[in-house]
């Protein structure tokens, strides 16, 4: 069965993506992680539904691509905001705490 | 992990290598595609070389796979049904659902490929010398490169899926190439306006496909063995009786409005003039042989759906031919305004398809799809001559009031082949054009759409009316504007400050081999294309409807080879292709004794199944043929009278007649606006839909909403000043002076972790899942 395979591929995916959300400066970078993140989840689905025979982990998945799309759409307009208020996109710059 | 389904071979019918591999034919430039993007900027010809090596590769198997197949058609008796060359693999499959990828090779797949490989070969080397220096040349090659593949993956489609996977590849490229040069506002508007458009139109592929699946997919599964969404399960479903009227009509209609929309047919032409923004090669890839040709070529494809959904010999009208009939006439009376030369062959494309879609309506399928095959070569003849003459006489202009005229002394070779294609077009007699439109002409006649003939023949001579016109705009009097050496900025494009440099000094002057060659052969095939189906001279000279129309007759052998049959594939399907041919099928051939004579298309069959309806062909008589030309004729003289007084003495009747007459004022004003179709779906859909629901809830969110909200504040205010009064001065304030302290000391405690830096708010996300996954582990096991 192929499924460990998937599985591991999945991890890694994950472990990647979460390394470029906490690690990476560029907001674009770290939605782009997100995305690799929700895909990894997206691979665990489908590597479930094969080995179950069952349809409702392709449902699932494609409803999560579905939603990841609008999330990006959401995510890349708040960046372009931000950038247009400030110049930057570096995430540890937007802190306006005193502290 | 993909498992060759089902091949086909029939008994007698040869096949080979390149027909077998025909699905290769899009596979290489989808390759090239993602090699000129990740490298091409590396090599030495910045990618472009990829592009034209990889067109020309798909060319050369598509020559072969035809060759192939004209073998293989030739080797085979009269009355003999021609398997399609069908091959497909799962890619998806669960639930009971199973979506194939494949190729579906006939004679129309093997026309339309031969044609995408053949002209994208030449604007690729064309755009060689039109794009160079253009700031975003590898990504021009990658798009183009693209777009290509997703027409070439269309023909070969094997099932709907597949083919809805190729059409949209076309949107996004022709979306990508029209808004190449995006710096200008206009050019993006162009290009979002094309993508909306054809989008508005694919809602109906969805649900066509949609509901011809659900209808089809029991049937075709018990019969063939396919899957609802395979194209030639769709066909013999189709044909079979078996299918309810609502269920097809409903499904051929949805397909029909994608068609309309792809395709450029009224209402939703407005599109296709506006792509002219892109660049030239890109107008003439899209107007010639890819893109629009999409939505008539799923007609052709899906032919016995639309056959039987549409009712074609049915009645006296149905949509297909009412569509194409109103395209055809309101897309010619717009070229007649145009001062853009590239407009003005826009709207000839746009009524050439009406050309098609009314031949396909009226169930003349094969001058049709030999309509699609010749107007290929003279149209991207044509555009390819207007790029030629921005690129080297015009400085990038495509006025032709403001900047042509008088250019035949200049550019000789575009000249030529401009009035080649120009005659190609209008249909005079050895011309290629002749061939194809006046036996769409002649056949909706002879199958009972007078009306429409009529319609056919007025289109053909405001044709020969509005090409005259532009050719004397362009090449004859007295050179204007940037033609004449005048210089000016205000058409100075997007890439002008990169290309047009160089032209600034000289004035107008032929361009070199690399777009003058493309356009010698081009303009030969437009001089010669119609002699592969020259009806005139009589059947032999018929080839290809000998080699690319389906024949209908009822296929019979399709029980007897279902016995062992793992998934119940019939003998015509399941013959491997690597299996020796002749085995099994032959058996089967002898018991039942050949093929029936055909009864597909006007009533059931019995036994079998049909793969194609039984049409019909007008015989050729000299005397209708001779009145077209003659029309087309009488047209040229009367636009070329007109346009001499008009343009070149400018006095006499015509001069400011649209000024003097209100009438024709009017009219004229309806024509440059197009209708005013642009201002319904501008003001009435997207301003009268969109907007009513964006004031309707900021009403609802104003009086509503925050009627609510503000009742709630007052009641609340009201308990508040209680509570305040009564428990807050007195009990809690003690306990909270109380905690006061010890949440300051808390906060102290836990302030660096509130850093106001996401990227340490995440660390610590995943950190707590980490923690809590853990958590749920121990706690389970």
């Amino acid at each position: 069965m192929l499924v460990n395979q998937f599985l591991i591929l999945a991890a890694v995916l994950f472990c990647i993506g979460v390394y470029g959300v906490i690690a990476r400066r560029n907001a674009v970078m770290v939605l782009m992680s997100i995305e690799l993140i929700l895909n990894s989840v997206n691979i665990n689905f489908l590597a479930f539904a094969l080995r179950n025979g069952s349809v409702d982990g392709h449902v699932f998945a494609l409803y999560i691509i579905a939603v990841a799309a609008a999330e990006v759409g959401v995510g890349l307009a708040l960046v372009l905001l931000v950038y247009r208020n400030r110049k930057s996109i570096a995430l540890d710059e937007l802190s306006e705490m005193k502290g | 992990m993909f498992a060759e389904a089902s091949t086909v071979a029939h008994e007698a019918l040869s096949s080979g290598w390149f027909l077998e591999h025909a699905f290769l034919i899009p596979v290489i430039p989808a390759v090239a595609f993602a090699l000129i993007i990740f490298f091409g900027k590396k090599l030495p010809m910045k990618g472009s070389e990829l592009g034209v090596l990889s067109m020309v590769a798909s060319l050369v198997f598509s020559v072969g796979a035809a060759l192939q197949w004209i073998n293989r058609v030739n080797g085979a008796t009269e009355e003999q049904y021609i398997d399609p060359v069908i091959r497909s693999w799962t890619w998806w499959n669960s639930g009971g659902f199973e979506f194939g990828i494949g190729q579906h090779i006939d004679g129309l797949s093997l026309t339309i490929l031969v044609v995408v490989a053949f002209i994208s070969s030449l604007v690729q080397i064309y755009s060689l010398e039109y794009l160079r220096g253009d700031r975003r040349y590898t990504h021009f090659f990658a798009s183009l490169t693209l777009f290509s593949a997703g027409m070439l993956n269309m023909v070969v489609a094997e099932n709907m899926i597949q083919l809805i996977l190729g059409w949209e590849i076309m949107g996004l490229c022709s979306f990508m190439l029209i808004g190449h040069w995006w710096e200008e506002g206009a050019n993006s508007r162009a290009a979002l306006k094309a993508f909306f458009t054809t989008r508005t139109g694919d809602i109906g592929l969805l649900v066509g496909t949609s509901v011809l699946f659900f209808s089809a997919n029991s049937w075709t599964q018990e019969h063939l063995g396919v899957s609802g969404f395979s194209i030639r399960g769709l066909s013999a479903w189709a044909l079979s009786g078996n299918p309810g009227h609502a269920a097809i009509t409903v499904g051929a209609v949805a397909l029909f409005i994608a068609c309309i929309g792809k395709s450029g047919q009224f209402p939703l032409h407005t599109w296709l003039p506006d792509a002219m923004a892109g660049p030239t090669p890109v107008s003439s890839l899209l107007h010639s042989s890819t893109m629009v040709v999409a939505g008539v070529f799923l007609v052709a494809r899906l032919y016995p759906v639309f056959f039987e959904g549409m009712n074609i010999f049915g009645s006296g009208v149905n949509l297909i031919t009412l569509i194409g009939g109103i395209t055809i006439v309101i897309a010619a009376a717009l070229a007649f305004v145009q001062t853009d030369i590239k407009k003005v062959l826009a709207y000839s494309t746009v009524s050439q398809l009406g050309y098609m879609m009314m031949g396909l309506g009226a169930g003349a399928w094969m001058p049709a799809v030999f309509h699609i095959f010749t107007h290929a070569f003279f149209k991207a003849c044509l555009f390819l001559a207007a790029g030629s003459i921005s690129h080297s006489a015009s400085h990038h202009s495509f006025e032709m009031k403001k900047d042509m005229g008088g250019l035949r002394k200049f550019m000789p070779i575009t000249f030529t082949t401009w009035i080649i294609s120009t005659l190609a077009l209008c249909g005079v007699f050895p011309f290629a054009g002749f061939f194809s439109k006046d036996e769409i002409i002649d056949n909706v006649g002879h199958n009972g759409y007078q009306v429409f003939m009529v319609v056919g023949l007025v289109g053909a001579f405001m044709t020969a009316a509005y090409m005259t016109r532009a050719t004397y705009l362009t090449f004859f009097g007295e050179p204007r504007g940037a033609s004449a050496g005048e210089s000016h900025d205000d058409h100075g494009d997007a890439h002008g400050e990169v290309h047009g440099d160089a032209h600034a000094s000289h004035g107008p002057h032929e361009s070199n081999l690399l777009i003058t060659v493309p356009l010698m052969i081009l303009a030969t095939l437009a001089l010669g294309a119609g002699l592969f189906n020259a009806t005139p001279f009589g059947e032999s000279w018929e080839r290809m409807t000998k080699w690319v129309e389906p024949r209908s007759v009822v296929v019979e052998d399709m029980d007897h080879a279902a016995v062992g049959e793992t998934r119940g594939v019939p003998a015509a399907i399941a013959a491997g292709a690597e299996a020796p041919v002749g085995e099994e099928p032959h058996a089967a051939e002898g018991e039942h004794g050949g093929h029936a004579k055909s009864v597909c298309g006007t009533s059931t069959p019995e036994k079998g199944i049909c793969n194609a309806p039984q049409l019909q062909h007008a015989p050729f008589k000299w005397s209708k043929a001779a009145m077209s030309v003659i029309i087309v004729l009488v047209g040229m003289l009367i636009s070329w009278l007109i346009s001499v007084q008009m343009y070149t003495k400018k006095s006499g009747f015509f001069v400011g007649l649209t000024s003097r007459n209100k009438l024709l004022a009017l009219g004229y004003r309806f024509l440059v606006n197009k209708y005013y179709l642009d201002h319904l779906y501008e003001k009435v859909f997207v301003h009268g839909i969109a907007h009513p629901i964006a004031k309707a809830a900021y009403w609802v969110n104003q009086n509503i909403l925050d009627g609510i909200v503000n009742g709630a504040g007052l009641v609340a205010r009201r308990v508040a000043g209680w509570v305040y009064r009564n428990v807050d001065q007195r009990v809690v304030d003690g306990a909270v002076n109380g905690s006061g302290a010890v949440a300051r000391g808390t906060g102290n405690v836990l302030r660096p972790v509130q850093s106001g830096k996401v990227s340490q708010y995440g660390a610590l996300l995943f950190a707590a899942a980490a923690v809590a996954g853990l958590v749920l582990i121990i706690v389970n096991t």
